[in-house]
């Protein structure tokens, strides 16, 4: 199995200062994490791992070297293997060429009966990546997925939740599944597995804090797979922002026409003098 | 060729909303370009529904009618709506953001390798100057969605890859019969040439759809909480008048995450867009997301503690206080007025 994920900003816990003055977001207050749906994706990963022992869990990243964070993350909880896909060539994707260069790592992992991730990345929402992976990959797609109802060795029974409803399909390997925020969460870390991988890193983080490095005696924790542009096969004029359809033509300050507001106090008159207004107005009532 | 084209979804042996939405649009969009409007419709048991679908201006309505085609499945209508487009080359195709929208859309993007922008909340045309290299694109398809990073708003482009492809959620475009005496050509597509028989892989064992259970799209009054509402038993305060009112319950994106909210009550560009006669914002302090979904109310209240959230702009009324105080108030002199 090959899980899917990425480090994201965290949007949802956004507390007072996560807005500057001028309106922008203040990155520096949001942490980043693992993105929530990726990690339904995981855990549904798990559970089959945890049916089918000598099943492997291989969790693959793209994004800037710090990502690592989430390949640890992973390993905490059961990931066999980890894969940081770090490059500046890969800067500036949008979804399209994203999934290219995820499409082109899978093919060099080459060997998986299932593709499993989020249905959507809390920065951007878009849900696009996982079906351009498996269109580029010409396997089939299982979006939305809610719970895994059954596997065997030729066939996978899912529950996807809809708009409105659900819908229970089966599908043969390979398969590509999407999986939603509805699925169950993924279980906590282990202890054990949190001994045995704090230290894993990748080279170049490892090299950077020379600390560690110099110090040796780190050469018995676990180096995590880091891949650049050069070890997969692909055509660099499809990465990147050179491979992005998409390009953001502006960005504008929005200025919403400013009503002219009237300020109502928190006091009995004014708020029955408010009602009376709704009232007589038919917009209540 | 080089039409606007629209994917026309079928649930319970219906068209979308969103996709005569759609249609709505892409009749504007078509006229500005000179050029033709197009639909395709996949499904089952096609024939009839040409008449609904002409008076939104369509020129040109594809079938592709086969038994194995509804309910919507991935791989069949991915190979035919990417086949078609192949022929037929359209400049725009527009989907719905919906379930099925979102499942096909990435797909055949990925297969023509065109560009494919979620969520649209504007869809225009434009020019664009390429500075690189001097080179002028006219008539592009210019698709306006808020970004993340607070009050901005992009405008992206795809210059040189067809389709420009997007999906707009339900209710952002306006639907709106273009002309009832307006007819166009139905062409009638041979599945077998279009669709391989190895892309029904994936079989569908049961399915339940639901009619869904809240109505905040048509609702005239919508009272609306954000993260300031603080807990799930403040929320119950704007049940409560709701009730009253006549209206219904919806909530901002931080709340739905909080948990104060079911996902199908959120409001904004990733959620359902609302146009009601009153908005009363509880709590909410308006990122441009949630704003996306419900300026275009006719009268807005803000209650909130901040007096400089971003929602009081363009609030009519601004209730300075805590939406625990202010809503038991509401109640109140609510019932005591239409006594």
């Amino acid at each position: 199995m090959i899980v899917l994920a990425k480090q994201v900003p965290d949007t949802r816990n956004v507390g007072k200062d996560a807005m500057k003055a001028d309106g922008t977001v203040n990155r520096s207050v949001l942490p980043a994490i693992f993105n929530p749906e990726d990690l339904h994706a995981l855990e549904q990963a798990l559970c089959i791992k945890d049916k089918f022992p000598g099943s492997t869990i291989t969790l693959l990243t793209m994004g800037p070297v710090r990502a690592v964070e989430i390949l640890r993350e992973g390993f905490y909880r059961g990931a066999d293997d980890g894969i940081l896909l770090t490059d500046r060539a890969f800067a500036g994707s949008d979804t399209l060429a994203t999934s290219y260069a995820l499409a082109c790592t899978i093919k060099k992992i080459k060997d998986f009966d299932m593709i499993i991730c989020g249905r959507q990345a809390i920065d951007g929402d878009t849900a696009q990546v996982g079906p351009q992976v498996a269109e580029k990959l010409g396997i089939p797609q299982i979006t939305y997925a809610e719970e895994i109802i059954n596997v065997s060795d030729k066939n996978i029974r899912i529950k996807r939740r809809l708009e409105r409803g659900v819908e229970i399909v089966e599908g043969a390997f390979p398969v590509l599944i999407t999986v939603n925020s509805s699925a169950p969460a993924c279980r906590p870390r282990n202890a054990k597995l949190l001994m045995k991988y704090k230290h894993a890193t990748t080279m170049s983080k490892r090299q950077e804090s020379d600390n560690d490095y110099l110090a040796g005696g780190m050469d018995s924790y676990l180096t995590i797979k880091e891949w650049s542009v050069n070890d997969i096969v692909c055509e660099r004029e499809q990465l990147g922002l050179g491979g992005s359809p998409t390009k953001v033509k502006k960005v504008d300050n929005i200025v919403f026409q400013s009503k002219e507001s009237k300020r109502i106090e928190d006091l009995d008159e004014d708020i029955s003098a408010l009602m009376k207004e709704l009232i007589t107005s038919h917009i209540v009532g | 060729m080089n039409n606007v084209c629209v994917y026309c979804e079928l649930e319970e042996g219906k068209i979308s909303d969103v996709s005569f939405e759609l249609l709505s649009k892409g009749r504007n969009l078509a006229t500005q370009l000179n050029c033709r409007l197009e639909a395709l419709l996949i499904g089952n048991k096609l024939e009839g529904f040409e008449k609904e679908i002409f008076p939104y201006g369509v020129d040109v309505l594809y079938t592709a009618d086969d038994a194995r085609l509804y309910p919507y499945s991935t791989l069949p209508h991915t190979e035919i709506t990417v086949n078609l487009f192949k022929e037929t080359k359209p400049q725009i195709a527009l989907m719905g953001a919906t379930s099925i929208g979102r499942d096909l859309g990435p797909r055949v993007s990925s297969a023509l390798g065109s560009g494919l922008t979620a969520d649209c909340t504007e869809l225009e045309i434009g020019d664009h100057e390429e500075k690189k290299n001097n080179k002028v694109y006219k008539n592009l398809l210019y698709q306006i969605r808020p970004a993340f990073g607070g009050n901005i708003i992009a405008t992206i482009i795809n210059p040189d890859c067809r389709p420009q492809m997007a999906t707009v959620r339900e209710g952002v475009m306006k639907k709106a019969i273009h002309n009832l005496r307006h007819t166009g050509e139905v062409v009638k597509l041979d599945v077998k040439k279009y669709v391989d028989d190895t892309a029904f892989v994936v079989k569908i064992i049961e399915r339940h759809i639901e009619k869904s259970k809240v109505n905040i799209k048509n609702s005239s009054v919508v009272v609306a909480g954000g993260f300031g509402v603080g807990s799930a038993e403040n929320f119950q305060l704007l049940h409560k008048l709701a009730t009253v009112l006549g209206g219904e319950v919806g909530a901002s994106r931080a709340a739905v995450d909080a948990g104060y909210a079911d996902h199908d009550r959120q409001i904004g560009q990733t959620g359902i867009t609302v146009r009601p006669k009153l908005y009363i914002a509880c709590g909410i302090s308006g990122q441009i997301q949630h704003l996306a979904g419900m300026q275009e109310s006719s009268l807005i209240i803000s209650i909130n503690s901040d007096p400089n959230a971003p929602i009081n702009k363009i609030a009519n009324y601004v209730i300075a206080g805590r939406v625990e105080n202010v809503i038991p108030k509401m109640i109140k002199y609510y019932k005591e007025n239409t006594k």
